[in-house]
């Protein structure tokens, strides 16, 4: 039995190299063979629907997306605190019920309050 | 499998696990290439039209000379690009999606890993993709293909929150993270936990079909607005492993909601004279036909409908699953 846990870790590293190798093998190996290679400067621009591209899109962006990015991370950490807490719950029992009910309570306050400072509106 | 992953580690082992996982990938692929003109067929019977048909009988192997067409067409890196970001993105993107296929238990025999923390490791390595799509769509150096990422990731962590609280109900139920303990917890006690974790098991169908970047959520890549989203700059193979990416997760998800929530490979009914691997297979296709109908139904929602849907519906309803089945639990009915 002990050695089921190191051998599934094997297999992930397999699992892991195979999804490298397919890849490297398909574009960088047999693609390389026999895929055209006709290189021009009008195909090396970029894409911008037929114009001349303007400016550059590496720009600083909407913040919206960060503040969403910062809820996400709160509410991933929760979500994280909860897995443990699942797993255990049998031997835990009625107090870890009562915890949990504070904790996600606390959680859900701050939902509430990103929803009414209408954080979660997307204009 | 087969009693191998039990015995020491030897290399004649390690070959027939090797030889294992790429049997799986090739099956993986045959897969992918068949679900592509599979949900093209579904979807033009929906619109009363024939869908493909010409190349070979029925059109069978459409996929296969799409598969062909993007092996030989050029490879063009534009000059404005991040080089080498560019090209490392759709690895980032492609690798995770094949690791988490090995938490997957098949049947009882067959499964490639037995770790204690299976559902977690799906959890952890499918996001591991969100960042492959981010650069792929910022090293492009291009107006769309920055909007479609940015969209994408929002879209992917938005409706992870609620995917990954969705199995939450089902850990309580079982006491463990083991995916092949939870699909024995079902045949134990003879009830799919679809019927216990109903609330759970929609959350994920509407979470899982929006990680998976599907119609009706497919934002990241509307093509009448984005073109083609974080992808535009892309061609040729690489193109296709970002579509690969896509379509490998749907044989994850779905494998991972029959896991979970339609007992695995346990026989409805008593109908044990046909075998699990092919119950196995059914409600998968089952799970795969229904992610096709809904592209065929639902149109497209807006971005504000989407993220407001993630945050103000979904996450309080999985929320709202966990306590009341640790109250239940308590409360000795589950």
């Amino acid at each position: 039995m002990d050695y089921i846990y190191s051998n599934s870790y094997t297999v992930i590293t397999i699992f892991l190299l195979l999804g490298i190798i397919l890849p490297l093998a398909t574009v960088w190996g047999v693609g390389l063979i026999l895929r055209p290679k006709n290189p021009a400067p009008e195909k090396l621009t970029t894409y911008e629907s037929g114009l001349e591209p303007t400016g550059d899109a590496m720009v600083q962006f909407n913040v919206r997306y960060y503040i969403f990015a910062l809820l996400f991370v709160v509410f991933d950490v929760e979500t994280v605190f909860l897995y443990p807490w699942a797993v255990a719950f049998d031997e835990l029992g009625l107090f870890s019920l009562i915890e949990m009910s504070i904790f996600i309570f606390m959680l859900v306050v701050g939902l509430v309050y990103a929803w009414k400072k209408k954080v979660l509106r997307w204009e | 499998m087969f009693g191998i992953l039990d015995q020491q580690f030897s290399w004649l082992n390690f070959t027939i696990l090797a030889l294992a996982a790429v049997a799986l990938l090739l099956v993986v692929l045959l897969f992918v290439m068949y679900a592509i003109y599979f949900e093209r067929k579904v979807i033009g019977w929906m619109q009363l039209r024939k869908g493909p048909n010409r190349t070979g009988p029925w059109g069978l192997f459409q996929t296969v000379a799409d598969v062909l067409k993007l092996l030989i067409k050029e490879d063009v890196v534009p000059k404005k690009v991040d080089r080498f970001l560019f090209l490392i993105a759709p690895i980032i993107s492609f690798t995770p999606s094949f690791m988490v296929i090995a938490a997957i238990p098949f049947t009882e025999n067959l499964y490639f890993t037995d770790i204690n923390v299976g559902l977690l490791y799906y959890g952890a390595i499918s996001s591991l993709s969100i960042t492959g799509i981010l650069l792929g769509g910022w090293a492009s150096n291009n107006k769309y293909s920055i909007m479609g990422g940015m969209r994408s990731v929002a879209q992917m962590i938005s409706y992870e929150v609620p995917l990954i609280m969705s199995f939450l109900g089902i850990v309580l139920m079982t006491g463990s993270l083991n995916l092949r303990d939870i699909v024995h917890a079902q045949i134990d006690s003879g009830i799919w936990f679809i019927f216990p974790q109903f609330i759970g098991f929609v959350v994920f169908l509407i979470a899982g079909n929006a990680e998976l970047n599907r119609t009706p959520f497919d934002l990241p890549e509307a093509e009448n607005e984005l073109v083609a989203g974080y992808f535009v700059e892309y061609s040729g193979f690489r193109f296709a492993f970002f579509m690969l990416t896509e379509y490998v997760y749907t044989f994850a998800l779905s494998s991972l909601m029959v896991t979970l929530f339609l007992g695995g490979w346990d026989a409805p009914f008593g109908l044990t004279f046909i075998p699990p691997i092919v119950w196995f297979a059914l409600k998968f296709l089952l799970l795969v036909f229904y992610l096709f109908w809904a592209r065929a139904t639902f149109p497209r929602v807006k971005i504000q409908q989407l993220m407001e849907f993630a945050w103000k519906g979904l996450i309080p309803v999985a929320l709202f699953n966990v306590m009341l089945t640790a109250v239940l639990k308590t409360l000795g009915i589950f």
